[in-house]
């Protein structure tokens, strides 16, 4: 069983978090180093370029990297900080398995000995699907594509799939239902480029900072700004128009903008007829959307909303980028259609200075969705569902396409499977489930339940704690590969150092484990460049195309934007030019969104929206970023924003400590009054574990397409502690 | 021309990259020279970033009794010579902008030297280089008049003592003197109104 094998408390004097805040020997003993490595950062999506100072083979530090294109040297604090990730003291070297006690070191050829052995037995007496993959959009496209590979074939199982199952999910099913191509449609220049940027449900200053000054460039040009966001970001803060929506409603502010659009004449008649479909449904949906009809339910003055129609109109070029704020909820891909619906029927998209994105959140949020570790995917952004794209990837992989097995089940769904007992075993990778899915407490009663669990790590995560065997793999710096970034532009990650100790890197580990279940043959890779070479050529002709993507040449061009079918190609910055679409027939599609409202919503007993986010200075579950001491030293701990109307209401003073409760659970944290969010809405960031985890209130709802949890939205109340 | 560093305060979005930047250059021993401020988080986002102004008569040297306070040909103002640093405090209490610090472990008052060991190899400083924002830039003078809409900005007059600084403040119309006043207040910007509009 997979209860913690001793108390939280002493796994977090053995293995942390613990804080790092000095390179190794301390500043003052840091030197000329031996040599600088140039690679991206470990962290968003937006895939800085940096340069790690490497003496004595440990990474000491960071310069900027100028020359390379999309950050040109900026960095944030993650960025700048992540080197302290290495040389850690919490850092896992040595194969660990469960005792009555703990942990203890155990041999790497026992350790896969018994992994395999597990795997097996579970399966022989419940099934081959009673074992499950779950995975990572922070790995390289190469070790995205083989825990695809190692899921289907090595573990003979349906269920793999990955924690962008809560991040791009929504975006990517909606791109692929409007346009046959999940990617931002645009390079991050033409933001540069354009006449108005509308920014929704995304905190670009803190969760994708280096985006701050291509809007800040967009406007020194003179483009305007409008952010659509329940609080008042930094970059909404100066923006032409601000509409702070009412957490849960955008589909229904989106309709609204499109019906003022439609009043205002703004409509391209053309290009509907020459490039979509579908608009005669949209334009009977909207109908009864007006501003006038709308304005309390979206929380917003129908002036300012006809407001936004109108700059959106008179601008001759467009940018809509989204976030997580509209795609984290039960009709994520909803929203994201409504946006995209705004922009086909104004014909703003696939022109310089002029288009749409969205705004991915993890390191490989792009690329770890293209290539086969997702639930319903195959390599090259192919269906697993789809006899011709089965049968090309079976020829590939030299076994027959009834080897392969279906579709499986979501990231969040394999844990509730796990909870009913149907999964029984499990294999984690850059995941950590605990802190980052919905409802805590659910996720930690099915860890519980598991007969074994066997995860990768590099720390050892909160929810790593609860495994019967832990393999120590590799950082980010430790090993070779490739990822896309939230421009679709695929880049090089370069090797710093080795892995430190036993630890291995991560590929290898697989590999190792694919041998020991019978399937070493079809793993037979020596380095990350094999797997991506396999990875590219499976690839082609599908929609994710990298066949003519080549490590040589995203050395010499620092990057390439896929699809690149063949080595003189040169890539496709701009999708969509001409207004020719993703589908067979070219054309884009519209769909008529109805607003639905969220799973949860508030009432008497739970009378406040909970909405949650992030915070500049933390990643995610916060496994490597709540282990860097300046980091950590930026925001300690997380804290409940309320606008002072509501605080002076329940009577909180800033700084006090209140309880939040959901029907979930209750934490209990320091609130944060000020005047920057909605007075209907609370925000808490969820980055940490446990008693401060945000995500012990939210709620396990899911978009019924993507499957993304509805992390936006909760209904709570707020209490004073006693 | 010379290089000046122009700081836009409307653009910070208070990440701290700069502080993060400014502690990993040799000699800081992880401690930054620049500083970020919320100006007023309870009504506000808004922050901005501090650094040092290199002042044209910089009232940190004028009042050194140890003389350890020097410029440059180039007009930069150097942190304080350490043989010469008695650590008694006056440039700290004496900066009309609040920059030197003083490091008690030390007796040492540190301060921006304007990265000289990286401006000296044709690098930008640390906290231009890695803004995100922009809200720290770099350049020439024409550089910068040619790529924003913001004005620089290099007298602010504090009571009767107006000083001029190489470093430039940018902000929103050409202004030539910025009366400092301790009632100087931001003015609610327009998302900041219509925040107060929402339908709850």
């Amino acid at each position: 069983m997979a209860t913690l094998p001793c108390s939280a408390e002493s796994l977090i004097e053995a293995y942390g978090p613990h804080l790092n805040h000095e390179p190794p020997g301390g500043f003052a003993a840091r030197t000329a180093p031996d040599r600088t490595v140039n690679t991206h950062c470990c962290f968003c999506g937006q895939q800085c370029g940096v340069t790690l100072a490497v003496k004595d083979e440990r990474v000491v530090g960071v310069e900027p990297w100028e020359e390379f294109p999309f950050n040109q040297g900026k960095l944030c604090p993650k960025g700048i900080k992540r080197y302290l990730q290495n040389n850690h003291p919490d850092r896992l070297t040595r194969p660990l398995v469960r005792t009555g006690r703990g942990f203890a070191p155990i041999p790497w050829d026992e350790a896969l000995d018994i992994v395999a052995e597990r795997i097996r037995r579970i399966q022989l007496h419940h099934g081959r699907d009673s074992v499950a993959v779950l995975s990572g959009a922070s790995l390289t496209n190469e070790k995205a594509y083989l825990m695809g590979k190692f899921a289907r074939l090595a573990v003979g199982t349906r269920h793999i799939d990955y924690n962008g199952r809560l991040c791009m999910v929504a975006a990517g099913a909606a791109n692929l239902k409007a346009f046959g191509i999940d990617r931002a449609a645009n390079p991050w220049a033409d933001i540069v480029a354009t006449d108005l940027v509308m920014v929704l449900g995304s905190n670009v200053s803190e969760c994708s900072p280096i985006t701050t000054d291509y809007i800040w460039r967009a406007r020194d040009r003179g483009a305007r700004l409008i952010v659509v966001d329940p609080r008042l970001t930094p970059i909404a803060r100066t923006a032409d128009l601000y509409l702070p929506v009412r957490p849960g409603r955008d589909a229904a502010l989106m309709n609204a903008i499109l019906h003022a659009v439609v009043r205002l004449g703004g409509v391209d008649e053309d290009f509907i007829a020459q490039h979509t479909t579908g608009f005669e449904a949209v334009r009977e949906a909207i109908a009864d959307c007006a501003p006038e009809a709308v304005e309390r339910l979206v929380g917003i003055p129908a002036a300012r909303i006809v407001e936004a129609a109108e700059l959106w109109v008179q601008a001759p070029r467009t940018m809509l980028l989204h976030a997580r704020g509209i795609e984290h909820h039960t009709h994520g891909v909803e929203n994201v259609l409504s946006c995209i619906n705004l922009v086909l029927a104004t014909g703003k998209i696939g022109k310089p200075g002029c288009g749409y994105a969205t705004i991915t959140g993890q390191g490989n949020g792009q690329g770890a969705r293209e290539h086969g570790q997702r639930c319903n995917q195959l390599p090259g952004g192919r269906d697993i569902e789809n006899p011709a794209h089965r049968a090309h990837v079976a020829a590939a992989w030299g076994v027959t396409e009834s080897d392969i097995p279906g579709k499986g089940a979501t990231a969040p769904e394999i844990v509730e499977m796990i909870h009913r007992r149907e999964v029984r075993g499990l294999l984690s990778i850059c995941f950590n489930p605990l802190v980052s899915l919905p409802d805590a407490r659910f996720t930690q009663e099915a860890l519980e339940r598991l007969d074994f669990f066997v995860a990768i790590d590099f720390f050892l995560s909160e929810t790593a704690r609860h495994a019967d065997l832990v393999l120590p793999g590799s950082l980010h710096e430790e090993d070779d590969g490739t990822v896309t970034s939230v421009e679709g532009r695929v880049i090089r990650i370069r090797k710093a150092v080795e892995p430190p100790g036993e630890a291995r890197r991560d590929w290898e580990i697989v590999c190792e484990l694919a041998r020991r279940l019978g399937q070493g043959e079809r793993f037979d890779f020596h380095a990350p460049a094999d797997i991506f070479d396999e990875l590219r050529r499976l690839s082609r002709g599908g929609v994710a195309d990298y066949g003519g993507i080549t490590y040589e040449r995203l050395d010499r061009d620092m990057g390439v934007f896929w699809p690149c079918p063949t080595e003189d190609h040169p890539g496709t910055p701009r999708l969509f030019e001409g207004g020719r679409f993703g589908h067979p027939d070219g054309r884009a599609r519209f769909h008529a969104i109805e607003y639905r409202p969220p799973a949860e919503d508030v009432d008497d007993e739970y009378p406040i929206i909970l909405t949650t986010g992030r915070v500049v200075s933390q990643f995610l579950s916060g496994t490597q970023t709540r282990r860097i001491g300046p980091l950590v030293a930026q925001q300690p701990e997380p804290k409940v924003e309320m606008h002072p109307r509501l605080a002076a209401r329940l009577g909180i003073a800033d700084g006090e400590r209140v309880r939040v409760v959901s029907r979930r659970g209750a934490i209990e944290l320091a609130a944060h009054v000020a005047a920057t969010i909605r007075p209907d809405t609370v925000f808490i960031p969820y980055h940490w574990p446990g008693a401060q985890s945000a995500n012990r209130l939210t709620i396990r709802a899911y978009d019924p397409i993507a499957k993304i949890p509805e992390f936006k939205v909760a209904a709570v109340r707020v209490e004073r502690v006693a | 021309m010379i290089q000046e560093l122009y700081i836009d305060p409307n653009r910070c979005i208070g990440c701290r990259a700069c502080e993060q930047a400014c502690s990993e250059c040799p000699g800081h021993g992880g401690i930054p020279m620049i500083h970020l401020d919320f100006l007023d988080r309870a009504e506000s986002v808004q922050t901005a970033p501090t650094v040092c102004m290199h002042c044209e008569d910089p009232a940190c040297a004028s009042v050194c009794p140890a003389d350890a306070i020097k410029v440059d040909a180039e007009g930069v103002v150097l942190s304080a010579m350490a043989e010469r640093c008695i650590g008694c405090g006056n440039c700290a209490l004496a900066c009309p902008f609040g920059v030197p610090k003083l490091d008690p472990h030390r007796d040492l008052m540190m301060k921006c030297d304007l990265c000289y060991d990286r401006t000296a190899v044709g690098l930008r400083p640390m906290c231009a280089t890695v803004c995100p924002s922009g809200a720290i830039f770099y350049g020439t003078r024409g550089e910068v008049e040619d790529i924003r809409r913001a004005q620089p900005l290099d007298r602010f007059a504090f009571g009767a003592q107006t000083v001029r600084t190489r470093n430039h403040l940018m902000v929103p119309s050409p202004t030539d003197l910025l009366e400092v006043t301790t009632t100087l207040v931001a003015p609610r910007s327009r998302a900041e109104q219509l925040l107060e509009e929402c339908l709850c």
